[in-house]
């Protein structure tokens, strides 16, 4: 009984060093969404037209699993995931966007320049619907299921072996389902 | 060049540390003298070269060699010499050298004050604290080297953070590692106690001095590092519960109850087992602390995994350390003699109660700071934060401040409640008296303040108290006790006292502080609470390596005027923003200004300006200082010097002679 005692601060520390080790195989900058598994924010947001003409609403992505990409012409990391955009666009699976602080007409601009791969696209010139959904940089892309909640957020951007390994799967787990 | 040296020095500073770890444990095991002598000899070589490795270190800091990356990042041309020197120790490669150099001194300390050690006891201290040392060594060398070259060296460096161009940081963190390494001496001392089976009352009585070394140091540089982080981070708060202070206030309180224990082993001969305990436990959370806190590793609990092959060698560090200790402990702790038996209430008695209320509110501390990181572990993100140390901390620190008090006024061994009453009856009435008095004085709705002073009015009473008991003795008051006086007991009623000091201060602050954010242009004036500030004039300023903003601001309480200079600073080379706090203190509390950016208020430009009161501040650090003064004190005690009786005969073993 005594011996065992002795042997507590033992169990205590190889219970703390297990967890240490735990630990030291996460990555600490990974800062998961609050928005998994929520409904995607309410928004309404106009579109790139000069006129003033409607972009998107929430409402727009029920119905089907989609993507929700958040880009601007000022961002620099935005062209390199282009070509994969406009590859999934191509693919198949529709591709919303938000031009995130961005002039509308630079936003048009770079999409002309570019390509545009977008189902629809929504200029969110103040910055509010992005402080909804917890935008920390562009670009960023929301996977939204059928009933428009949100399942997975991809911070930076979408590399070729991502959209093969992680996200297209989990679209089509998400086509599957009732 | 100069790093070349200097690299060379740190190498072969490994190779002694390495032989140093298992000769003497050899020579102390096979009972050789000449073996354990090596240890004395090792430990002195051992400190000269990493003191040259980290004497060339600060010349290329201070001939600003860029081709050394570590000076390249961490110093620029325009910086001033005292900071580029200071830059040295200011981040991870150099601070690491900074702690192998303070391991490396506390072992020489070992080997030349050491005379009146049992040789193979001293020789097992020496090898453990070379393995230590190792380790270290290994860990800066590979994962961490300081010299590094860069090339093609740049033309500047890259600025040292400007809020660590401070005088606070040139004494800050080596006060610190004094602290934190001094701990190790303890933990050697507690495994070569385990190694020889032996942790008597002579034990206590060598391994005491060493942990008030440790605890000495400590003490400041935590009271620094709170001061300084009231001063320079601009807004006005002196402590923040933060991974980052936690990590060095764990292995003070632990060190607090060591201290504690060390007395009961020491003249008791009892709780050896808890003491040894302590003494692992205060140095591995030394170790945790220092990782958790140094840059690279961890800026919170999470960058535990920046660099991933850093914090491996760090884990594997601490489980050879902690882990072999304990085991160690629980293998051989069992069969230590256990001294003398103590009744119910008695000195032994409130020494374990204090034990046991500082263990528990290190656990409280180690179980906020870690609870992210076992969260972590199950996906979870979370922080902690003071909610949750102001409700637990609190009521744990509360019973354990009361008994300060009472504590020495207990006799050893047996006591009686009617005899310890009888001398607690009038300090009682008395403080009940002050509690009464300040409630009625700031109201009832202030009753947890007014408590609160009461509680450090009690603990100054209780160090007065232990004084005045010394010197009047059994009769009246005599010059010739107070002669005979131990510096000890000064030293202990001097830190009891400081902590009474300190809780008024921590009081005072949680309950009264003011402050107030706005928007001022030049002339106009405001109030907050009794004090009026003006601000008086915008200027620009240029510093040697930065340009500032300054705003004189003059500060109008009842009939006293100061006035005070806030600076917000601009750092070109780094583009580092900092904020320069203007204070004025009193003994009654300071008033503080920080200015911020221009901003437009409603009636025009203006400038962003935070003003604070924060009555009793500065007895926060005063306490602090007090209980270092007292430990200091206590270590001169003349007890300490001439070591515990040791018969002669036994310092020659049988194979004295050498073999060959």
């Amino acid at each position: 009984m005594k011996r065992l005692l002795f042997l507590l601060p033992v169990f205590a520390f190889v219970g703390l060093i297990a967890v240490f080790g735990i630990g030291l195989t996460k990555d600490p900058k990974e800062l998961p969404s609050m928005l998994i598994d929520r409904p995607l924010p309410q928004f309404a947001l106009p579109g790139l037209a000069a006129d003033g003409s409607a972009g998107f609403a929430t409402a727009a992505l029920r119905g089907q699993p989609a993507l929700l990409n958040i880009f601007a012409s000022w961002c620099a990391a935005c062209p390199q995931e282009h070509p994969v955009l406009t590859r999934i666009a191509a693919e198949g699976y529709p591709v919303y966007g938000i031009a995130w602080k961005d002039k509308p007409e630079d936003a048009s601009a770079w999409l002309e320049r570019f390509g545009n791969p977008y189902k629809a696209v929504a200029a969110d010139f103040a910055g509010r619907v992005a402080i909804d959904l917890g935008v920390t940089g562009a670009p960023e892309t929301f996977i939204i299921d059928k009933a428009g909640r949100v399942r997975f957020k991809q911070i930076g951007p979408i590399s070729p072996e991502v959209w093969e390994s992680q996200l297209k799967p989990l679209l089509d787990q998400l086509r599957a389902e009732a | 060049m100069f790093a070349e040296i200097g690299q060379f020095a740190l190498i072969l500073s490994l190779l002694v540390a390495a032989t140093q770890a298992v000769l003497p444990m050899v020579g102390a095991v096979r009972g050789d003298a000449a073996l354990m002598a090596f240890g004395r000899q090792a430990a002195q070589l051992q400190a000269a070269l990493i003191a040259t490795a980290f004497a060339m270190l600060a010349i290329c800091f201070g001939q600003a060699d860029f081709s050394v990356a570590l000076v390249a990042n961490h110093a620029a041309l325009d910086q001033p010499l005292a900071y580029r020197l200071a830059a040295t120790w200011g981040n991870h490669e150099g601070s690491m050298l900074l702690w192998v150099l303070i391991l490396a001194l506390y072992g020489m300390g070992i080997a030349r004050f050491g005379d009146n050690l049992r040789p193979s006891l001293q020789a097992r201290v020496l090898s453990i604290q070379a393995m230590i040392s190792v380790a270290f060594l290994a860990f800066s060398i590979f994962t961490s080297n300081p010299f590094a070259r860069l090339d093609p060296a740049p033309a500047d460096g890259a600025e040292l953070n400007p809020l660590l161009q401070d005088p606070g940081l040139v004494f800050h963190p080596p006060l610190l590692y004094l602290g934190y390494v001094g701990f190790s001496v303890a933990f050697s001392f507690a495994v070569a106690a385990l190694l020889e089976g032996r942790a008597d009352a002579a034990w206590a009585r060598w391994v005491r001095p060493w942990v008030l070394a440790a605890w000495v140091p400590l003490t400041c540089g935590i009271t620094l590092g709170s001061f300084w982080a009231y001063y320079e981070l601009g807004w006005g708060g002196w402590w923040f519960w933060d991974p980052v202070e936690n990590a060095s206030l764990m292995p003070w309180l632990l060190g607090t109850a060591l201290l504690h224990s060390a007395i009961v082993t020491e003249k008791r001969g009892s709780l050896a087992g808890w003491t040894i305990l302590l003494a692992i436990l205060a140095f591995s959370l030394s170790l945790i602390g220092t990782f958790l806190v140094r840059s690279g590793i961890l800026t919170s609990v999470h960058a535990f995994a920046v660099d991933p092959a850093r914090g491996v060698f760090i884990l594997a560090m601490i489980v050879g350390s902690t882990g072999s200790a304990l085991a160690l402990f629980a293998l051989r702790a069992p069969q230590l003699r256990s001294g003398a038996m103590f009744g119910t209430v008695s000195r032994e008695a409130g020494l374990t109660l204090n034990n046991l209320l500082l263990m528990a509110v290190t656990s409280v501390v180690f179980f906020g700071t870690f609870y992210p990181v076992v969260m972590e572990a199950v996906n979870e993100k979370i922080s902690v934060g003071p909610p949750y140390y102001n409700l637990v901390f609190v009521p744990l620190a509360t019973p354990l401040l009361l008994l300060v008090t009472v504590g020495p006024l207990l006799a050893w061994k047996r006591d009686s409640l009617g005899v310890v009453a009888a001398k607690l009856r009038w300090p009682v009435l008395l403080a009940v008296g002050v509690a009464v008095a300040f409630t009625v004085a700031i109201g009832v709705a202030n009753v947890a303040a007014a408590l609160g002073l009461a509680l450090g009015f009690w603990l100054i009473l209780g160090g007065c108290m232990t004084l005045v008991r010394r010197w009047t003795g059994t009769g009246a008051f005599s010059w010739r006790l107070v002669r005979t006086t131990p510096v000890a007991v000064i030293g202990m009623a001097l830190a009891h006292a400081g902590l009474g000091v300190t809780t008024a201060g921590v009081t005072a602050m949680s309950h009264f502080a003011e402050s107030k954010i706005l928007v001022m242009r030049p002339g106009e004036t405001t109030t907050l609470g009794p004090m009026q500030a003006t601000l008086l004039r915008v200027r620009e300023l240029q510093g040697p390596n930065y340009q500032a903003l300054a705003a004189d601001i003059r500060i109008r309480e009842g009939s006293r005027v100061t006035d005070l200079v806030s600076e917000r600073r601009f750092y070109p080379v780094s583009r580092n923003q900092t904020t320069e706090a203007g204070i004025g203190s009193t003994l009654l509390g300071n008033s503080y200004v920080a200015i911020g950016d221009t901003s437009d208020g409603p009636r025009g430009q203006g400038l962003v300006v935070r003003l604070y009161r924060h009555p009793l501040v500065g007895w926060i650090w005063f306490g602090g200082l007090m209980m270092a003064l007292g430990g200091a004190a206590s270590l001169a005690d003349r007890r300490f010097r001439i070591g515990a009786p040791m018969p002669r005969a036994m310092a020659l073993p049988p194979r004295a002679v050498a073999a060959e």
